[in-house]
């Protein structure tokens, strides 16, 4: 590690920091959190994230401070067998520490909101110790995302990588006896398992990459990998197609891209703050930073970056068609996740590493701002509904109170359904003003965060892949109409359950962050200004993945995309605001877009397809074998009856009668028995009569005087 | 001029007919004579050879066999007739009690 | 012919016949008589070839103590005859067979494989007269002093013996 005299470190030395601080912070909660009440054990958490976002901006600064040059921490040696090296080492450079600061910072943020979300969400499902436990998860998440976006190799990347896909199922299935209405079931952890194996498949395609570069190129780290990688590009161009294709298929798993989303809405069995932290603002985001980190490899292959960039824009056009019939408000934001992921990917996957970045960042601020106040949302009707079951328990008389919490739900009441909502703008100002922030941001409403992110994205589309660009723009379309919407049903008109009318504001704990986040959505699109002298992430990237010209603002692009933004929010109003949805009725897209809206409704049919094609035949197949093949005919046939039965056989029969007691024992026997009646003849001899005593001896002298004559 | 084979010859014919006396008579006074007539012969058989090598250890071992012969008639009389006193019968064959 | 031989061949002839007679003899009495006989005869053999002091002490001894003793015996225990005996049926042949064998044998060993002697030639008077005597008394003490004195324990033993063999226990049932 030689570093140049003009080289200031800085703050580099803290760069482990970014690391152990939330290991430190799950450790004492682990080991110590018992003692703690449910706030200590929540601000711990939180300020180990927020140590872990103190050090990013250190970093930060101590990277500016160098003119973005790239910095390494070497922590220790990891592996080192034969040629292949690979170290614990930190890589602060531009990209990373814009990772490092939007994981973070919204992670910190999310902290804070999860002490107030999950003190009210253990009461509503019974199960208080669980409190702890969550933010044991948490920061064991933040540790593992720092991991991944701090590696200086695609091994240490792959650590993070597989460590959030860890945490991601352990804080999906977080309630896994329950499904998300809180009755006993197996919901819950299906999802979690879901999620998992979705994500190995992705891995799968990581790894094989992996094996590529390092049997191709020799190395993991990434410098190494770059520069062999140019070499490769003329002599075996195929293994550089390989790698980035099947780095695909790891950034379709873990960033919920076309066939491997299928995770990410069942996902949102998890609480709110799991998705809004992992599944909306960072682990998804992953496949995206992926991406980013290696393009230089991408750059290389036009061939792999237009299948990039196809996949992409076809996910984020699907996904949105899919958000348009959903009715579970964190389903349609799930659905509206997938498709901005599918912007992002279409971003990098076109070389517009910038856009994509900028995207990643200001859509981390504003998808959090919703998927919090989404949660704030079902915790007001929750509240609405159990104030709701108190007032009857009291005119009912004390008898039913002291059942508890549990008799309350005598109807299967889903706070999240949007069917029961209506008319919160009245009861909940507050969330109803941030959500509406976090809308507009993802609209791409001029002068919201998203306008500025999802237009560079539009607009190098527009000039590069018009294909790509008329895939996207259909998407913003539909976005903007799912979330108008959501918007009437959620917020106007009149209240559609009795829980609904009765819904309470959130305390302060958990709207404070909130405004925070949408402060950053308003503002965020400051970080990429596309007028002369201002675009500053170009900038700050150019450092990292190399200088280019931040195009100015187009004026067709950004028209275009706003006025259809704001076409579809007056045919949403025109749907469903003007006439506001009443108790029971069904939706007014279902009659004329009739099977489409059924297919939306369904998610086009994608998970019962998977059923019946791969995973059904899978299982019956793995019943047949352990059944048939394992059990009836390896267990019981060839094991009981073939090998059993001739071993019993061979020492029963064979060896037992015929060589033990036929063979031995009768010799044996005939042994005794022969010296038995010798030693009876010879007994004879002794007959008591010494006249014969005597001739024995007369005997004797004859055969020996006889033998001497015949000497 | 008497050769000294026929003494020979006249020894080993008594001792057969001392021998066939122990053999074939189960009175035990009589197998006992028969033993001294064994010895006899065998004196007998002595005497002559030392007779022809003109020696008289011949005759002082006879002299030490009369003698011994003397003695173990005494204790053998003595015992058949303590075995008389018991068995109240001097037949051979019933003194069987090492019968194996 | 010489006298000796004809006197050796009736002796020879009386003594085989006394052997015999005894053997044969039903009545015990009549059995140690003629073994009496049969050590008369042996003792004259004695007489025949030079040795008149075991003679005498045959005649003496043999004769005179040992069958006394025997028939002292015989009176005692009772002269029944016995039975003829159902044990051992087989014994008088094959015992009579081997003493046949035995008596071949012997014969066969100590004629053919000793060596050829002289005659046996018929004492002087010297042998009878005292000087011999004297001499084998001189041999007897001092060459066998040993054996002497250890015939002489030996008959006290055997006289030991023999009474405490006879003693009747003190109390002892009969």
């Amino acid at each position: 590690m030689h570093l140049s005299e003009t080289v200031n470190t800085g703050f580099l030395f803290l760069a482990p920091w970014l690391v152990f601080s939330p290991v430190m912070g799950l450790l004492i909660n682990i080991i110590f959190g018992g003692r703690f009440s449910e706030k200590g054990i929540g601000w711990l958490a939180s300020a180990a994230s927020g140590a872990s976002f103190v050090v990013s901006v250190l970093l930060a600064v101590t990277v500016a401070g160098n003119h973005g040059e790239v910095l390494r921490w070497r922590l220790a040696e990891w592996i080192s067998i034969g040629s292949l090296t690979i170290d614990w080492t930190f890589r602060v450079d531009s990209l990373s520490t814009t990772m490092m600061l939007a994981v973070s910072g919204v992670g910190t943020l999310i902290h804070i909101y999860a002490i107030g979300y999950m003190h009210e969400d253990v009461r509503f499902k019974n199960d208080i110790g669980r409190f702890r436990r969550f933010f044991v998860f948490l920061n064991l998440f933040i540790a593992m995302m720092m991991i991944l976006v701090s590696g200086d190799s695609y091994m240490m990347l792959f650590v993070g990588w597989e460590g959030v896909g860890l945490c991601s199922f352990l804080l999906i299935g977080f309630w896994y006896d329950k499904d998300t209405l809180g009755r006993p079931s197996w919901a819950n952890s299906n999802a979690g398992n879901k999620a998992f194996i979705t994500n190995r498949i992705g891995d799968f395609g990581f790894l094989i990459a992996g094996f590529l570069m390092f049997w191709y190129l020799g190395s993991f780290q990434f410098d190494a990998v770059f520069e062999k990688a140019q070499e490769a590009a003329h002599t075996m161009p195929w293994v550089i197609v390989a790698i980035t294709l099947f780095m695909l298929v790891g950034v379709a798993g873990k960033s919920a891209q076309v066939p491997l989303y299928v995770w990410l809405p069942d996902a949102m069995a998890g609480p709110t703050p799991v998705s809004a932290l992992i599944h909306a603002a960072t682990m998804v985001t992953a496949g995206v930073y992926l991406v980013t980190r290696s393009a230089e490899i991408y750059m290389l292959v036009p061939q792999a970056q237009y299948i990039v960039a196809m996949v992409g824009a076809g996910t984020a056009l699907f996904a949105a068609t899919i958000a348009v019939g959903q009715y579970d408000i964190k389903k349609v934001l799930a659905y509206s996740t997938i498709s901005q992921l599918g912007f992002m990917v279409a971003a990098v996957g076109m070389g517009a590493f910038v856009g994509g970045m900028f995207h990643l960042v200001t859509h981390a601020f504003f998808k959090a701002l919703l998927f919090l106040s989404a949660g704030s949302i079902i915790l007001g009707l929750e509240r609405g509904h159990h104030h709701l079951a108190h007032g009857h328990h009291e005119e009912r008389g004390k008898k039913k109170e002291e059942r508890g919490h549990k008799e309350h739900h005598e109807e299967v009441f889903d706070p999240g359904d949007m069917r029961n909502m209506g008319g919160l703008r009245k009861t909940m100002p507050v969330t109803f003003w941030l959500y509406m922030t976090g809308t507009l941001a993802l609209m791409g409403i001029f002068p919201f965060a998203g306008f500025w992110s999802k237009d560079e994205i539009l607009l190098d589309a527009s000039l590069h892949y018009p294909t790509v660009y008329l895939l996207l723009t259909i998407a913003a379309f539909f976005t903007a109409f799912y979330m108008g919407r959501q918007i009437w049903m959620v917020f106007f008109g009149e209240a559609r359950h009795e829980a609904a009318a009765h819904a309470e504001e959130s305390k302060p704990i958990i709207t404070v962050p909130l405004m925070v986040l949408a402060a950053l959505s308003i503002l965020g699109g400051a970080l990429n200004l596309p007028f002369e002298g201002f675009h500053n992430l170009t900038h700050w990237l150019g450092h990292t993945l190399g200088e280019v010209e931040g195009l100015p603002l187009n004026l067709q692009v950004a028209g275009i995309s706003t006025g259809l933004a704001l076409l579809a929010i007056i045919i949403s109003w025109l749907i469903y605001g003007r006439n506001t949805l009443h108790a029971g009725q069904p939706d007014p897209l279902k009659k004329p877009l009739g099977f489409i809206f059924t297919g939306m409704e369904n998610k086009w049919f994608v998970d019962e397809g998977y059923w019946a094609v791969i995973i059904n035949p899978f299982v019956k197949g793995s019943q047949f074998l352990a059944d048939v093949i394992d059990w009836r005919f390896w267990h019981d046939f060839v094991h009981d009856k073939v090998i059993a039965g001739t071993y019993n056989w061979l020492s029963n029969i064979a060896l037992n009668d015929y060589a033990d007691q036929r063979g031995i024992d009768a010799f044996a026997n005939a042994l005794g028995k022969w010296t038995k009646d010798l030693s009876a003849a010879m007994r004879k001899v002794q007959n008591g009569f010494v006249r014969s005593y005597a001739l024995s001896v007369l005997l004797g002298v004859v055969l020996i005087l006889g033998y001497l004559l015949l000497k | 001029m008497v050769p000294v084979n026929y003494y020979i010859v006249l020894s080993a014919i008594l001792f057969t007919i001392g021998a066939m006396g122990v053999l074939v008579r189960r009175n035990p006074l009589v197998i006992f004579m028969s033993v001294e007539l064994m010895l006899n012969a065998a004196n007998l058989a002595i005497v002559a050879f030392s007779s022809v090598y003109k020696s008289f250890s011949g005759q002082i071992f006879v002299f030490f066999v009369i003698a011994v012969a003397a003695a173990e008639v005494a204790v053998g009389l003595a015992l058949i007739v303590e075995i008389f006193r018991t068995k109240h019968s001097i037949n051979v064959d019933e003194m069987n009690s090492l019968k194996g | 012919m010489t006298i000796d031989l004809i006197l050796f061949l009736i002796l020879a002839l009386i003594s085989v016949a006394a052997a015999l007679g005894m053997l044969l003899s039903r009545n015990t009495v009549y059995s140690a008589l003629f073994l009496v006989l049969n050590f008369v005869t042996v003792a004259v053999f004695y007489l025949l070839l030079g040795a008149p002091f075991i003679a005498m002490a045959q005649i003496t001894v043999y004769a005179g103590a040992i069958m006394v003793l025997f028939l002292f015996v015989i009176m005692l225990l009772g002269t029944e005859v016995l039975p003829p005996g159902k044990a051992l049926p087989w014994q008088k042949p094959v015992a009579g067979v081997l003493a046949a064998v035995l008596a071949i044998e012997s014969i066969y060993l100590l004629l053919v494989r000793a060596r050829s002697v002289a005659e046996v030639t018929t004492p002087d008077a010297a042998i009878n007269s005292m000087d011999s005597l004297r001499e084998m008394g001189m041999m007897l003490f001092n060459r066998y002093l040993l054996p002497f004195e250890v015939t002489s324990i030996l008959l006290l033993v055997a006289m030991v013996g023999a009474i405490v063999l006879t003693k009747k226990e003190k109390g002892a049932q009969k």
